[in-house]
């Protein structure tokens, strides 16, 4: 609920401005300076960095190991700005400050639109610059985790954060209920989705609340919905991005299943429902688990990694990038702040939030160092073992015009009597020009 | 005659300052911005490749073959329909009602007229929680012993609900326009009507309304206009779904520039926009002489 209204606050801005933002904004002219080691500007300069987090303990990471990257290199820089912009809004904010000829020096970058900023041209390569900085250990990042900020040789931003997809399960709803603790399920080996859905249903209708929600999809977000039909092992389009995979029978599997735990088992909030696992209004929820934060003691909860679908078990995480903006006026010296922000001393600082694509801290004790709310038991289970062979959101080159496109065609999904092939055969037929474009 | 040139000068100079500032402003901020739209929208515009093409027409070209934009207009003309017959009709009916000499009229006009008052984005959120599957409508409804809608979430409902939430939140504004147009009708004028025999609903139709009919005039371009640029609704209630139902032209616009990157499609679009408005309002314009009773 809070997150739907921060966006509806930001949107009286963006409304406020829409008449007359287009045009006053200016073409950006930026520069397509090399970056390698930075020369010494004539004075020092400022840089700033765009992020959506809010968070004030996070803000004040970023700032203590900033001051200190002024404190090393004064003859570089003065200052390193970190500005909020929000979530909901931040990629648009983002492309406008681009537009307006006022790119930030470094920004964070969704997923989602990795493919987008990395072909664009818009961000310098920074894998000279870290290869090339002492003590970076550029082998230690897992390369996995680059693949999707890579183009060619080019590496365009850095996955700072790899955050899986788990479960959180408020284990009092569960127990009031009767049903079977998902810990257990695992240990058993039927930790599955549809042990999970009947679950959720059960706990829902003994509790009066909701059962199980899949965190920030309310029935907008769909990309959000991978972390479910992973499980099946559908995908929305090819891996290539060029061939719409919607009818395929694992993805009308998986989004019956989904319609069906909504519309006839009840064990999911229907649409124009908002519930909130954190403020105890639903049994389990997936989502990220940098998302532990917000848990306080108000009821017992535990961590499970994703149930298995009929195709197995598929870990998801959401990856975030911080790119550097060419248009931006100090490339080359944001770019060593970068290397200087996620070295590995620095990647340990910053694993309390964000597990960093370094194979050296992705252990389960190194993280529980940081991450007070969670045991190194269950960091190994879900976070170690969540970012094997695990695959990310959809993202694609054309992703924001599919993102609204398969937004607008599933609308006809989230009803109680829809026809889930058909749906899914139109949202093919809508999105193909756009997968070819 | 000197003096006479200097109080001539004096005066054009102190007439030029007085009027600068508005004169600057609108060349800054309204004629300059409507001039670079234009330009903007002869252009294939990129902001992440950073780059800024001359395409000519292709982006007008381009509206013709585009099936969003058809949608997005058909949602147009549903949406300022419904708001400016509901609209005008509910504040013509309380502005008549709270015409009337009788106690607690003063409490309704101010009840009526304060959602005027309230930023149009709160009141939205308010709304969006009423109109939950949930929420406090059909909560309302359900004590009455009906089943409400999942009202956000069908095209026909959602449709109707933005439009049932505008008009709450501008009908005082009308009603207010109305009412001193209304109180400006002489009362000797109905007085001699009613000792001629003349009825209320035959006074109203043969003297109010005639003259009211520039205020009529007024409420209806402010109506139609707003209509045309109703957004933050949208985005708030909706976000143009279910499906693309209520994507407007305003919120397709913003859509492709701020959400597609697609700058000059966009800039072409607030053209077509502009120019849907002022053909609007001239047809009103040119109408007034037909049907308004001072300009006859």
């Amino acid at each position: 609920m809070s997150v739907h209204h921060i966006r509806n606050r930001r949107t009286a801005g963006t409304a406020a401005v829409l008449g007359t933002a287009l045009a006053l904004s200016a073409c950006a002219g930026g520069t397509d300076a090399p970056v390698g080691e930075p020369e010494t500007p004539s004075e020092p300069v400022d840089l700033r960095m765009t992020v959506w987090t809010a968070d004030e303990t996070q803000l004040d990471l970023f700032q203590s190991i900033a001051d200190a990257y002024v404190a090393e290199n004064p003859e570089l820089v003065s200052s390193v700005k970190f500005e909020t912009i929000p979530f909901e809004d931040y990629t648009t904010a983002l492309t406008t400050q681009l537009a307006g000829g006022n790119a930030p020096d470094l920004a964070w970058i969704f997923e989602s639109n990795a493919p987008e900023f990395v072909s664009s041209g818009a961000l310098v390569d920074l894998r000279p610059v870290l290869e090339g900085t002492e003590g970076y250990a550029f082998e230690d990042l897992v390369p996995s985790a680059l693949t999707l900020w890579e183009d060619g040789d080019g590496l365009y931003a850095y996955p700072f954060s790899n955050s899986p997809f788990a479960m959180f399960v408020n284990t009092d709803q569960i127990e009031a209920a009767g049903q079977p603790n998902p810990v257990d399920l695992v240990a058993d080996g039927g930790w599955t989705f549809d042990a999970a859905r009947d679950i959720a249903a059960a706990t829902a209708e003994k509790s009066g609340k909701q059962g199980l929600v899949v965190r920030d999809f309310d029935y907008q977000s769909w990309e959000n919905l991978a972390t479910v039909w992973s499980g099946w092992k559908a995908a929305p389009w090819s891996a290539d991005g060029t061939q719409c995979t919607f009818t395929d029978p694992a993805m009308v599997d998986a989004m019956t299943w989904f319609h069906d735990a909504v519309f006839t088992d009840a064990a999911m909030p229907a649409p124009g429902t908002t519930a909130d696992f954190f403020a105890g209004d639903a049994a389990m929820t997936i989502t990220q688990i940098s998302r532990a934060s917000a848990l306080d003691d108000s009821f017992h909860w535990d961590i499970v990694p994703l149930p298995e679908g009929p195709a197995g078990k598929q870990n998801v995480v959401g990856q975030a990038g911080v790119g550097v903006f060419a248009a931006g006026e100090h490339p080359d010296v944001a770019a060593d702040f970068l290397a200087y922000f996620t070295n590995a001393e620095n990647a340990e600082q910053l694993a309390a939030y964000f597990p960093p694509p370094r194979q050296s801290l992705l252990n389960g004790d190194s993280l529980a160092a940081a991450n007070p709310k969670l045991t190194a038991e269950q960091l190994e289970a879900v976070v170690v073992q969540g970012v094997e062979d695990a695959v990310t959101k959809p993202a694609h080159k054309n992703f924001a015009k599919l993102s609204e496109t398969v937004r607008a065609e599933l609308d006809a999904l989230w009803v109680e009597d829809a026809d889930v092939e058909a749906v899914l055969t139109d949202t093919c037929a809508a999105i193909t020009p756009l997968l070819e474009d | 005659m000197a003096t006479a040139s200097a109080a001539v000068r004096r005066d054009w100079l102190v007439g030029y300052t007085m009027v600068a500032p508005v004169v600057l402003g609108s060349l800054a901020f309204v004629v300059l911005p409507l001039g670079m739209v234009v330009w903007y929208s002869l252009h294939e515009w990129n902001v992440l490749a950073n780059t800024f093409t001359f395409v000519g027409a292709e982006n007008y070209q381009r509206m013709a073959s585009d099936p969003g934009l058809g949608d997005a207009l058909l949602a147009t003309v549903w949406f300022s329909i419904g708001l400016v017959v509901v609209n005008i009709a509910l504040a013509l009916l309380l502005a008549v009602l709270l015409n009337q000499k009788l106690p607690g009229t003063t409490t309704f006009r101010t009840f009526f007229f304060s959602p005027v008052v309230v930023s149009l984005v709160a009141w939205t959120i308010v709304w969006s929680f009423l109109l939950q599957a949930d929420g406090g409508i059909n909560g309302f409804l359900s004590v009455l012993g009906a089943e409400g809608p999942n009202w956000l979430r069908h095209p026909t409902t959602a449709m109707i609900a933005v439009i049932i939430v505008q008009v709450f939140k501008n009908v005082g504004l009308n009603m207010i326009l109305f009412l001193a147009a209304l109180q400006g009708v002489p009362e000797e004028l109905q007085e001699a009507a009613r000792l001629d025999g003349a009825g209320a609903w035959r006074r109203f139709r043969s003297i109010t309304l005639p003259l009211i009919s520039p205020t009529i005039l007024l409420v209806s371009i402010i109506t139609i206009v707003g209509s045309l640029e109703v957004f933050a609704q949208i985005d708030v209630l909706t976000g143009g779904g279910p499906g693309n139902s209520t994507t407007v032209l305003v919120y397709y616009l913003y859509q492709q520039a701020f959400r597609f990157n697609e700058f000059g499609y966009a800039s072409a679009l607030a053209v077509l926009l502009f120019l849907i408005v002022l053909v609007l309002t001239l047809l009103q314009w040119q109408s007034r002489k037909r049907w308004v009773f001072h300009e006859v």
